[in-house]
């Protein structure tokens, strides 16, 4: 029978159409992940050459004015790169997943923006805040974002569907964000301190911040791979996924959970980085399938390396000057976005 | 009668105000086939729910086998409960293996992964529903047919004596709704006992052991086919005047509406035996 041989061959729509394709891609992914990081982190207002950036990193001399500028500016900037990529990155799949939702990422869905309001409230008020405020003030505005836009958006026949739960958070974002351009307007020491962070930006993060936020990170990421499992059994529908036995609230409150350590931490970190969340999960089914315990490490990766290759791009763009990064992302994101919204969203 | 899924008193709502099911009690033998009828928002939908705990109960009762359904943990009915939404949707570029797979779910923990039995019973399912060289094939890009046989077989592969199932049939062409019946039935014959919501009367009188008719969430007649498709339940369950006759392939009854246009023509029809049959086109017939 001719159609028996089609089991055997990979599978054509993805990338990785082969099971046993799958690891050796992800270590690729490592290994373009650290290449360009190395990249990221010789460019700059002084040219430093790849040699110097391995002494540094493994043969630190601090009367080195490169090996310095290395450590104490350009590492931190490149690890919160890869860190806030992963991050955002990872939220945007569970979300996707979670809720059937090609369009789902925190930052449609109001989550960024909730957690940048709350981080610029936090300046505003406190005026200088110790840095482990950012990433609290960050999870309680990710938090109650998350949680205005689900309520928001189950008004009205069939709950949460992917459309009102869009809705919902672009109007949240629309409402919020208003109230964040006013503070910092009516505000201009607030505006002074964190002007280039409400666009999203790299620039100048130092490592006792990174320090501060990189742990919750780093447990929401963890967490993200213990629940991929459970994950992809809901992305078939709550129903089906009950009638197979799972406890869809537990999983959806860990989640959720998970979602804002994730988001609220990156926003912390980098301020309101858009499209990542919304992107990369995409090119990571592309190669990987639908097995969210694939997808999550690959959006992890990908997330990193999207970020970084971001960075870098928004400082040799206008050189000597430089973009924040979010305004990069969202040059690449926005037309994502439309092919998305054209193609994929069928209600 | 030998019960396995026994409802008592039970009593199903969205909301608090409005019950769609009220105080129902029902007895399901085991290895039967009991399709559920009625016309549209008649509970039909809502007791299925309520039998696979997708709907808590607000009154009542679901006993499987004895054992409280809402008192067990949710994946040991799993495995012995399998139930299929109403056209479910699996994600963009999700494969047939993937999708059956996913029906050993309810057997595997937090920490043990997929065992070569688990992939055993993958492949047995695909089998029975024909759809070994689909495995590969994103369901997305399957027919009506074949995407029902999908779900179908992931529900095979929770490995469940009770297969629950919110009108398999509709939005597929008559020819894959007669495949999907046809499967049903052999699953049925290897001892599963199926509950399914039918909307099409005829196909319920062909395939089920049982036919339970509800009207505003209660049931109006329950029995063998011949027992409940009778002229005077099809009125008081659909508001429908029809004539039963007997179906000419099965010998099961079979609904014919008569409807406005239809009771013009009535004088065509000779009755006999209380029932009509076709008499008329079968001279036609004879005389061509």
């Amino acid at each position: 029978m001719t159609a028996q041989t089609q089991t055997l061959s990979p599978n054509p729509t993805r990338i990785l159409g082969s099971r046993t394709l799958l690891l050796p891609g992800l270590i690729a992914c490592v290994g373009l992940l650290i290449g360009a990081l190395l990249w990221s982190i010789t460019l700059g207002a002084a040219d430093i050459t790849p040699e110097v950036v391995y002494a540094s990193l493994f043969n630190f001399d601090d009367s080195n004015f490169d090996h310095l500028i290395i450590q104490t500016v350009r590492l931190p900037r490149v690890l919160a790169g890869v860190i806030v990529g992963a991050a955002l990155a990872v939220a945007g799949a569970i979300m996707q997943g979670l809720t059937r939702n090609p369009l789902a990422d925190s930052g449609i869905l109001g989550i960024n923006s909730g957690a940048s309001f709350a981080v610029v409230m936090a300046v505003f008020l406190l005026g200088n805040p110790p840095l482990s405020v950012y990433a609290l003030f960050g999870f309680i505005g990710a938090g109650t974002a998350a949680a205005l836009v689900y309520f928001l958006g189950s008004f009205g026949r069939g709950g949460a569907t992917p459309l009102k739960l869009t809705l919902a958070g672009v109007i949240l974002t629309a409402f919020i964000s208003s109230f964040t351009t006013a503070i910092l307007i009516s505000d201009q020491e607030t505006l002074d301190k964190i002007r280039f962070w409400t666009a999203g930006s790299l620039a100048g993060r130092e490592m006792p911040l990174l320090i501060q936020t990189a742990p919750y990170i780093l447990i929401g990421l963890l967490g993200a791979l213990l629940i991929s499992r459970q994950i992809t059994t809901i992305s078939l529908g709550d129903d089906v996924a009950k009638g197979l036995g799972q406890n869809t609230l537990w999983v959806k409150g860990l989640a959720a959970v998970i979602v804002v350590l994730l988001a609220g931490g990156a926003v912390a970190l980098a301020g309101p980085i858009g499209f990542v969340g919304l992107v990369v999960p995409h090119v990571a089914r592309l190669f990987v399938g639908v097995d969210y315990r694939w997808i999550i490490p690959y959006s992890a990766l990908i997330g990193g390396l999207l970020v970084t290759l971001a960075d870098v791009g928004s400082r040799i763009m206008i050189r000597p000057l430089e973009l924040p990064v979010g305004v990069m992302m969202a040059m690449l994101g926005a037309p994502f976005f439309i092919w998305l919204a054209r193609w994929k969203v069928k209600r | 009668m030998n019960s396995f899924i026994h409802i008592e008193n039970l009593s199903l709502s969205y909301d608090n105000d409005l019950m769609i099911v009220h105080q129902l009690n029902l007895q399901i033998s085991k290895g039967t086939m009991t399709a559920l009828v009625g016309p549209n928002g008649c509970g039909k939908s809502t007791l299925l729910r309520g039998l696979s705990r997708l709907l808590k109960p607000k009154q009542g009762a679901v006993y499987l086998d004895g054992q409280n359904i809402h008192a067990m943990k949710a994946r040991d009915l799993a495995q012995q409960l399998g139930i299929l939404p109403q056209s479910p949707t699996a994600p963009e570029g999700l494969t047939v293996h993937e999708l059956v797979a996913q029906g050993r779910y309810p057997h595997q923990s937090w920490f043990q992964q997929w065992s070569h039995n688990d992939e055993q019973i993958v492949q047995e399912a695909l089998v029975t529903t024909n759809l070994t060289m689909f495995a590969d094939h994103p369901v997305d890009t399957l027919s009506g047919g074949q995407r029902q046989r999908a779900w179908v077989a992931m529900a095979l592969a929770q490995q469940t004596d009770v297969l629950l199932l919110d009108e398999p049939t509709t939005y597929l062409d008559l020819a894959y709704q007669m495949d999907v019946l046809d499967l049903l039935d052999d699953l049925n014959a290897k001892g599963h006992t199926i509950i399914m919501v039918l909307h099409d009367l005829n196909q319920a009188a062909r395939y089920a052991d049982t036919i339970v008719a509800l009207r505003g969430g209660q049931i109006v007649a329950q029995g063998t086919p011949e027992q409940v498709m009778t002229v005077e339940n099809i009125l008081q369950v659909f508001g429908l005047q029809a004539e039963v006759m007997t179906d000419p392939i099965t010998g099961t009854p079979m609904c014919v509406p008569i409807g406005r246009r239809g009771s013009r023509r009535k004088t065509r029809l000779a009755p006999s035996n209380g029932r009509y049959l076709l008499t008329p086109v079968m001279h036609e017939l004879e005389r061509s």
